[in-house]
This record gives C-alpha cells, sequence and structure tokens, in this order.
C-alpha cells in the first residue's frame, strides 16, 4: 500500500514536474513542444508504476519467502526506473546496486538459509483479517482524500533555481553533501561505526560455556604439547638421574588443546 | 563564519567521538577481564565533555552548519543532564556487571555513543539532524539490550525494541518526508517561517505533522505507542534497563521540543490536540496497569508510561509566553523523573544478586529491617516518583499543572491530578511492602562503597531539590529566555 502511496504521490506532484524524492523539489519547466514525448513519458510512467504496485502487492501475498523476496527486487527496480523518469539519476543507480545488488541478495541467502516452517505464523491470519482490513480502509480513505485534495497543491514549494542543462546530477549531489550536509553526513558516517561495532559485539564473543575450536591456539602447537616420549626399560629400572635426560616428558600430556 | 570558527561550537560531540573510538580500540587491546580501564575512560570522557559543554554555555543561541546545529542555553542544560544522569548510569552499571562476571566493554563504548547521540538530538536544528541523532542513539540501544546473549527474555526484548523501534524511525521519517515536500526545506525555523507565512490550512503540513508526533510518542512511549515498554524494560538486564528509563528519556524530550517547539510553533493548535489525547491515555493506561504488576522492572515500566503522559502535558504550553513559562514546566520535570527513575532501577541493581535479580515486588519485603538506609532511599524515590510534597517530584508535577492551567486547560490538569492521585497507590505498596512487611530471608546486601554512595547521594537529592526547587526552575525558566 506504500508503494501504491508513492506512485500516486509521485505522479501526483510528478504530473506538474515537481520531484519530491529526487535531489529536493526541482521544479522543471518542461518546455516539451512536442506532445508526443510527452505522451510516451506518461505511458512509461505508468508502465514502471503497475508493475511497480503489483510486484509490492506480490511481495506481501506469495507464499514462498524467496519469491516474495526477488518480487521486492521487481519492486525495486521499477522505482529506480521511476526516479530516473525524474531525472534523479544518482539515487536509481544507488538504489539499484545497494538495494538490488547487494541487500536484496543478503535477503536471499538468509531466507535460503533458515529454514523457516511458515505454517505456524498464518495460523491466525483469518482472525486479525477484519481489523486488518478496517484499519487499512481507514488509511487508504484517509490517505487519498488528501492527496486528492485541492488544499495540497497550493501549498507547493516555490521553484527552486534551475540547475544548468548539463550540470551531473551526481555531481552536484556530492558538492551539496560535503558543503551544507557536511554535519549530517558525519553523523551518518558515526552510525555505520555504530552497526559495526554493534554487529561485531553481538557475533564474536562467544559465550564461555561453548566449546569451539581456537585456530590461533591450534597452529602454536608443538609436538611436545601432544606426543609424550616415555623411555620404557623391559627388564631393569633404569639408574637414578638418567631419565631425566632421555625422555622428553611434557608434564600433563595435553590432548584437548581445542576443547577449553 | 569560517569552518574554525564553526567547529568551535562541535567541542563536546568531536570529543566525545574521538575518546569513544579510542576507548574502542583500548577495550581490544586490553586484557583485563574486570574492563576497569574501560570503565574508567568511560567515566572520563562523560566528565571530559560535562565540563566541556559547561565551559562552553552560550549565552545566546547560534546555530551553524548550515543551521543543521544549534547551540543555546536549552541545548546546553540537556546536555549537563544527560552525561550527569549517564555518569551514574555507567557506575552503577559497572556494580552490576561486575557481580555477573558478564562485563563486556563494548557496552560502554556502544553507551557513549549513545550519549553521542543523545547530544546530537540535543542540538538538533534541522529535521534530518534529529533523526540521525536518534537513530545513532536507538541503534546503540538496540545493540546493549541484544548484548547478554545467554538470556532469552533479552533476545526476546531486542527483537522487539528493534522492530517496534524500526517501525516508530519509519513513521516518523515518514512524516518528516513530508514535511520537506510540502515546505522545501529541513531546517526546523524555516520550516515554521514556512507555515507561518501560510495563509490557508495546509492539510499536507498537518498531515506530516501527525506521523512526526507518532513518532516522538513511540519513543517516549506514550499510549498507544506503549507496547514496547514494559517488555523491553522487563526482559534487559537491569542496566540496561536503567540506561533506557533515563538518559534517552532527556533525549526525547529534547526531539519534541525541537519537532513541535521550534519547527512547528505556527501549529501549534494542531499538534496541542493530538498531544492532549497522548496525555490523558498515558496517564490513565499508565497509572491503572501499573496496579496490577508484580514485577519491579513492568511496574516502573507502566509508570514510565504514566510520566510520559505527564511529560507530554507540559509540553503543550510551546511558547505561550504570553501566560506562564511556556514548556520549562516540562525541562523541570524530565530532569527530576531521569534522577528518580536512576534511583529506583539503583535499589533493584543494588538488591539484585548473582543468582536472584531481585525484581519481584515480595523482593522488597522487610527491607527496612534488612538495610533502614536503602529502605529509606527507597522511601525518597517512591515518594518522589507518586508526588508526595515535598519531594522534587511534586514540584514537578506542580509545575507542569501550573502551565497547563495558566494555558486554559482546567480539566486536563484536573484529570491529571486524578491520575496521580491513582498512581500513588502503587508506590505506596512498595513503602508498605518495605516497612510493614516481614523480610522473607536476611541475606545481606552486597554492593560496592562507590554504589552505596551514589545511591544514597541520588536519594538525597530528591529531598534537597524539593526543598529548593526555585534553583533548577530559575535555570529551566532563565533557559525559555526569561
Amino acid at each position: 500500500m506504500v508503494a501504491l502511496y508513492q506512485v500516486m504521490a509521485i505522479y501526483h506532484f510528478g504530473r506538474r514536474g515537481v520531484c519530491l524524492y529526487g535531489g529536493g523539489y526541482v521544479e522543471q519547466e518542461r518546455k516539451t513542444k512536442n506532445w508526443k514525448l510527452k505522451m510516451l513519458e506518461q505511458v512509461v510512467f505508468y508502465i514502471f508504476g503497475a508493475v511497480l504496485v503489483t510486484s509490492a502487492g506480490m511481495v506481501v501475498t506469495v507464499r514462498n519467502p524467496v519469491h516474495a523476496a526477488l518480487f521486492l527486487v521487481l519492486a525495486f527496480f521499477c522505482s529506480a526506473a521511476i526516479w530516473l523518469l525524474l531525472q534523479a539519476e544518482f539515487l536509481a543507480i544507488v538504489l539499484v546496486l545497494v538495494y538490488v545488488g547487494a541487500v536484496m541478495v543478503l535477503f536471499l541467502f538468509v531466507v535460503m538459509m533458515l529454514n523457516i516452517n511458515l505454517a505456524p505464523l498464518r495460523e491466525g491470519f483469518a482472525g486479525f483479517l477484519p481489523v486488518g482490513l478496517f484499519v487499512a480502509a481507514l488509511m487508504l480513505t484517509a490517505m487519498g482524500l488528501i492527496v486528492s485534495s485541492d488544499h495540497v497543491l497550493p501549498g507547493l514549494p516555490p521553484a527552486a533555481a534551475q540547475p544548468p542543462i548539463d550540470a551531473a546530477n551526481t555531481e552536484l549531489l556530492g558538492k551539496t553533501l560535503f558543503t551544507e550536509y557536511l554535519y549530517p553526513f558525519e553523523i551518518a558516517g558515526a552510525i555505520l561505526l555504530v552497526a559495526i561495532i554493534a554487529a561485531i559485539s553481538l557475533t564474536m564473543r562467544k559465550p564461555a560455556a561453548q566449546r569451539t575450536p581456537k585456530p590461533e591456539k591450534q597452529v602454536v602447537v608443538k609436538r611436545d604439547t601432544r606426543v609424550r616420549l616415555v623411555n620404557m626399560e623391559s627388564a631393569s629400572p633404569p639408574e637414578k638421574g638418567d631419565s631425566g635426560g632421555l625422555s622428553q616428558r611434557s608434564q600433563g600430556g595435553k590432548q584437548g588443546d581445542n576443547s577449553d | 563564519m569560517s569552518i574554525t570558527a564553526e567547529i568551535v561550537f562541535l567541542v563536546p560531540e568531536l570529543a566525545l567521538l574521538i575518546l569513544a573510538c579510542l576507548i574502542l580500540v583500548c577495550d581490544a587491546f586490553s586484557t583485563d577481564p574486570g574492563k576497569l580501564l574501560t570503565y574508567r575512560l568511560a567515566q572520563f570522557s562523560l566528565v571530559a565533555v560535562l565540563l566541556l559543554v559547561v565551559y562552553l554555555y552560550p549565552d545566546d543561541a547560534v546555530s551553524v552548519f548550515h543551521q543543521h546545529f544549534i547551540s543555546d542555553p536549552l541545548s546546553a542544560v540537556l546536555k549537563v543532564t544527560i552525561c550527569a544522569v549517564s555518569i551514574i548510569v555507567f557506575s552503577y552499571s559497572y556494580d552490576y556487571f561486575e557481580e555477573r562476571d558478564t562485563l563486556q566493554g563494548e557496552y560502554f563504548v556502544l553507551g557513549l555513543f549513545a550519549v553521542l547521540g543523545m547530544l546530537i538530538m540535543a542540538s538538533a536544528y534541522s529535521m534530518l539532524t534529529v533523526y540521525l541523532g536518534l537513530e545513532l542513539m536507538s541503534l546503540s540501544l538496540y545493540a546493549m539490550v541484544a548484548m547478554h546473549k545467554g538470556s532469552g527474555t533479552a533476545s526476546e526484548a531486542a527483537i522487539k525494541y528493534f522492530v517496534l523501534g524500526a517501525l516508530a524511525s519509519g513513521i516518523l521519517l515518514y512524516g518528516i518526508s513530508i514535511l520537506y515536500g510540502a515546505s522545501g526545506t529541513l531546517v526546523l525555523p524555516e520550516l515554521a517561517a514556512h507555515v507561518s507565512a501560510r495563509t490557508e490550512t495546509d492539510v499536507l503540513l498537518v498531515f506530516g505533522l501527525v506521523f512526526v508526533v507518532v513518532g516522538i510518542a513511540f519513543k517516549l512511549g506514550a499510549v498507544p505507542f506503549h507496547m514496547w515498554i514494559p517488555d523491553v524494560y522487563e526482559g534487559s538486564p537491569t542496566a540496561v534497563t536503567l540506561f533506557l528509563a533515563t538518559a534517552p528519556k532527556v533525549a526525547a524530550f529534547a526531539m519534541a521540543v525541537r519537532l513541535l517547539v521550534d519547527g512547528m510553533e505556527p501549529l501549534h493548535i494542531d499538534w496541542q490536540g493530538m498531544l492532549i489525547i497522548l496525555s490523558v491515555l498515558s496517564m490513565a493506561a499508565g497509572n491503572i496497569i501499573a496496579i496490577s504488576q508484580t514485577n519491579i522492572k513492568r511496574m516502573l515500566a507502566y509508570s514510565t508510561i504514566a510520566h510520559a503522559g505527564f511529560l507530554i502535558l507540559g509540553i503543550l504550553p510551546g511558547m505561550r509566553l504570553d501566560v506562564g513559562y511556556g514548556y520549562a514546566g516540562a525541562l523541570f520535570y524530565v530532569i527530576v523523573y531521569a534522577i528518580m527513575s536512576l534511583g529506583a532501577f539503583g535499589v533493584v541493581i543494588l538488591l539484585g544478586r548473582k543468582d536472584h535479580e531481585s525484581d519481584r515486588l515480595e523482593d522488597f519485603k522487610g527491607l527496612a529491617e534488612r538495610s533502614p538506609w536503602f529502605a529509606f532511599i527507597m522511601l525518597l524515590l517512591m515518594f518522589s516518583l507518586a508526588g508526595v510534597p515535598p519531594f522534587a517530584g511534586f514540584w514537578a508535577k506542580w509545575f507542569v499543572i501550573k502551565e497547563v492551567v495558566a494555558i486554559g486547560h482546567i480539566w486536563l490538569a484536573a484529570s491529571a491530578v486524578i491520575f496521580s492521585v491513582i498512581g500513588a497507590y502503587y508506590y505506596l505498596r512498595i513503602v508498605k511492602l518495605m516497612y510493614f512487611d516481614q523480610p522473607e530471608h536476611m541475606t545481606e546486601i552486597k554492593a560496592s562503597r562507590q554504589m552505596r554512595m551514589a545511591l544514597s547521594l541520588n536519594g538525597l537529592a530528591l529531598l534537597i531539590l524539593g526543598f529548593i526547587p526555585g534553583k533548577l526552575m530559575d535555570i529551566c525558566t532563565s533557559v525559555l529566555g526569561f
């Protein structure tokens, strides 16, 4: 449903040439004399919008989690295409590279590795359906009323300065990021650091009771710690003081170095 | 202003970031299982940041870094509170982890990053900075809750906290994106200027406002967005609960004030209505459900929800400085609440032992015989939480109600008083258990001298603040420009 509203909102603002989701509100005076081009743009928008809404719907309705993840990939891809239509090419490429390329692949790995039994999760589904439908209908009407109300449009902000036609979106974004948004950008860096610390501290440290091999101890193992040479005399006991020199007795004869 | 002149305002945050990274490295190389060095360094950095904030106390508001950061008296007061509270939290939690041998150095490192997030929220002047500060704080807190991996309840609490927290962040971000789309700016004063320049009502702005208020209510733990609080408070290790229940509340207050008062004061009439509903529901649900709890951590969780209702009540007046002191009452309230909550969870940590958490109400039976002094401290805390005069908690409620009456919501003030009286029952029940019931056992209370000292000072601070509330209130009102 969120996807549906995104499409509605993008269409609504996009129709007037205002890009909400791109690099701010770049009002584009689309002086397209060629109405055919304009119509083509609309057709492309509707195709991608329709595929986006359908695949977003499939994400929550299909039974197979792998299929759901793949539909999510499709949804991301279509949003990227819509962004491209709004001339936010950097965001479009980042969405494909980061979400489709990295995050969703990870998602698929996790889904395939965890053998989740979905049957118990679905048990109470019908019981919650009426409440869910009611809330969904309520949200749908409320949001629909607002997006389609006349009050929305006069409130749109004034046009920003038109960027030069040959300006590269990525370059402009980079410049803004390191001047105007320097402070938030650095905070985002700190957030990533916290994510790394959290991930490592949650996965690295094992409880003391858990028995795992310790490679750093295994590689420094010497023959003496594993093998004990015992000088055996078959007939008579050896002379005193002689045995210490010949036999290599490592005390205790450790065997279980890798199990502490 | 050149970047070097601007960076001076950022010195406390930068110092904390650098020190936290250094401590992370020190901790990785230290072989000490007691983590004493990490603990001392963490405490040192918090004290250093506290002193830096006091030293750089600004006389007037200056916004730097393209207005993403503001340095004003309000931010300084909030930062001092956050640092001071965190110092005490760290000293209590060191005791807790040391006794249980579950101390990980990352607890302090993540704690410092959470404090950094709170400092960023305290002086955030754009919606983006508010959100990023919030995320920095929340991410660290999720990890801290999950850190005790052996415990099933902690893992459950972490998952619940993470999922609901992420949902709340998403809702907040959705609201922010709508406000950005409607106004074309992320900076809060520019947003306020945009809103007040508007002649007709703008549905889109109010639409965004609803999501922002929902996000704030989630983070404060106001009804009906409170579901995570009892489970997370009960499931987490008590030391983490202690941290969750104190400093982040101050930061959430900062977030609410920055977004609603600094950013959307012209929409005052719209958010006031939403806050009234949230506060009445929170006070009702928190105080009534707390009565039926048998676990002290869960009871204090519901008490937090009730106090969140009071706090929201204090934000209601906004900047209506023509009739009263605006939200100065709420600032007073949040500072006092942080101290009270600190003490209450501190006593739970004090009573807990390695093999026994002592978080049931029965564990407080006959505490007066086991340890008269700490029973007295708990008595102070409970009286203060209930709002019995002359303790600090009474004055906190008094100032909030006074401001609410000043803006003309008499019935709201009356209902706040009624719910406080209902709430007094479960606080006073603890006092009854401690003084009039027989103890189940006479186990000696073991705690370090540092913990005993800190807890005693914590309890007595409420008594002293109760006798001289004027000093703190003067600071709170001067922050708003009186």
